[in-house]
């Protein structure tokens, strides 16, 4: 019997089940040449292109906080609808991933809040337009102040006091609901 | 140390956001890539795998029209497309454990949680590239072997019936999650 080319496809099959191995189409552009001299490795230019793009961060922060705050306004505008929450969560959720390479890493902590906030509440009309504000004034609040001095005592003290809020809402909201409880009280399981 | 020739791969971009596509972009136009395709939510998303064939697709979870996790699963239908087999990145800010376990049962290669680095992205992209995993075909499921490695103290019944399964030594999911670079 011939034996299988090298990177060609193969299946084997056993009871209730197929192991597939494709066949192997990216071997091609893998290489255990070193990298020429004076060659940078990928993830150093990486970097060095990504720090080229990061005079452009503060504004597409500012635009990002701006979307956030025109969700806000349409929530206190309509009360929450489908279209409403959807806007304000990715516009909190976009800020909670971005914000750290952005170079704004306590934003993040803020708009993560606000993300817990709504999605884990069950019926977001019960959510207190209040709460809504005080998370997007804080997230615009820190980003706006983030050359003070004091930016990181400010961010810590925003954040505890809205998260503690919004847990207690939380817990109360999803009371009778304990998968749901024990996922709010976990950590998550990146790294903050 | 291995080495990729990124010059030679063709990415597929999706994500919502205009800002994280530019980041993206850069980052691989940084790695050395030369062709990057962008769409901006998952049926856009699906068109241009179709259309450009992408050897890897980067995605995010989150987006309009249908998200990451149903385009992955779209994606993962044999014979529905040119190739259920792309190496498919999922990108989120959804770090929860249980939103690893849905990535990973859509038929996602590699997580990996926001904000994102160079240096994750990188490693994410060598791993799909130099150690591919086979695929697994049951009734519920298509996608790259979800065991990663051999539990030695797992005591539970075998699942696969049939006889003993390939799997290929990786770091689990999970744990790649929480050691993001």
């Amino acid at each position: 019997m011939t034996p299988p080319k090298k990177n060609s496809a193969a299946v084997a099959t056993y009871g209730d089940h197929e192991v597939i191995q494709p066949e192997n189409k990216l071997r091609k552009v893998v290489s255990d040449k070193p990298l020429p001299p004076g060659e940078d490795h990928p993830v150093a230019r990486a970097e060095k292109a990504l720090a080229d793009l990061s005079t452009e961060f503060s504004s597409w922060m500012d635009s990002e906080c701006e979307r956030l705050d025109q969700a806000r306004r349409s929530i206190a505008a309509n009360g929450f609808t489908a279209a409403s929450k959807d806007a304000i969560y990715h516009a909190a959720h976009d800020i909670k991933g971005e914000a750290a390479t952005f170079g704004f890493p306590l934003v993040a902590l803020a708009a993560d809040s606000l993300c817990r906030l709504i999605e884990h509440t069950p019926d977001v009309t019960r959510i207190p337009v209040k709460l809504v504000d005080q998370h997007v004034d804080a997230v615009r609040a820190i980003h706006r102040e983030y050359s003070r001095s004091d930016a990181k005592e400010l961010a810590a003290t925003l954040t505890e006091r809205l998260r503690a809020v919004t847990d207690e809402f939380l817990m109360h909201e999803n009371r009778g609901r304990p998968d749901v409880l024990a996922q709010i009280k976990g950590p998550p399981i990146a790294p903050e | 140390m291995v080495r990729i020739e990124f010059s030679r791969l063709r990415f597929l971009v999706i994500d919502d956001n205009a800002h994280m596509r530019r980041m993206l972009r850069t980052l691989l136009h940084g790695f050395g890539t030369r062709e990057v395709h962008e769409a901006e939510d998952g049926a856009a998303g699906l068109e241009a795998f179709t259309h450009h064939t992408p050897d890897i697709v980067i995605t995010d979870w989150a987006m309009p029209i249908f998200d990451g996790l149903e385009l992955t699963q779209m994606i993962r239908q044999p014979g529905a497309n040119s190739n259920p087999y792309v190496a498919i990145i999922m990108l989120t800010g959804h770090s929860e454990k249980k939103r690893v376990v849905s990535a990973r049962d859509a038929g996602v290669t590699e997580f990996l949680a926001k904000p994102i680095s160079a240096k994750g992205l990188y490693q994410r992209i060598v791993n799909v590239v130099a150690n591919p995993r086979p695929f697994i075909k049951t009734k519920t499921y298509f996608g790259p072997d979800r065991r990663r490695n051999v539990n030695p103290n797992y005591v539970g019944t075998e699942r696969r019936k049939g006889g003993k399964a390939d799997i290929i030594k990786q770091a689990p999911l999970f744990e790649k999650v929480r050691s993001q670079g």
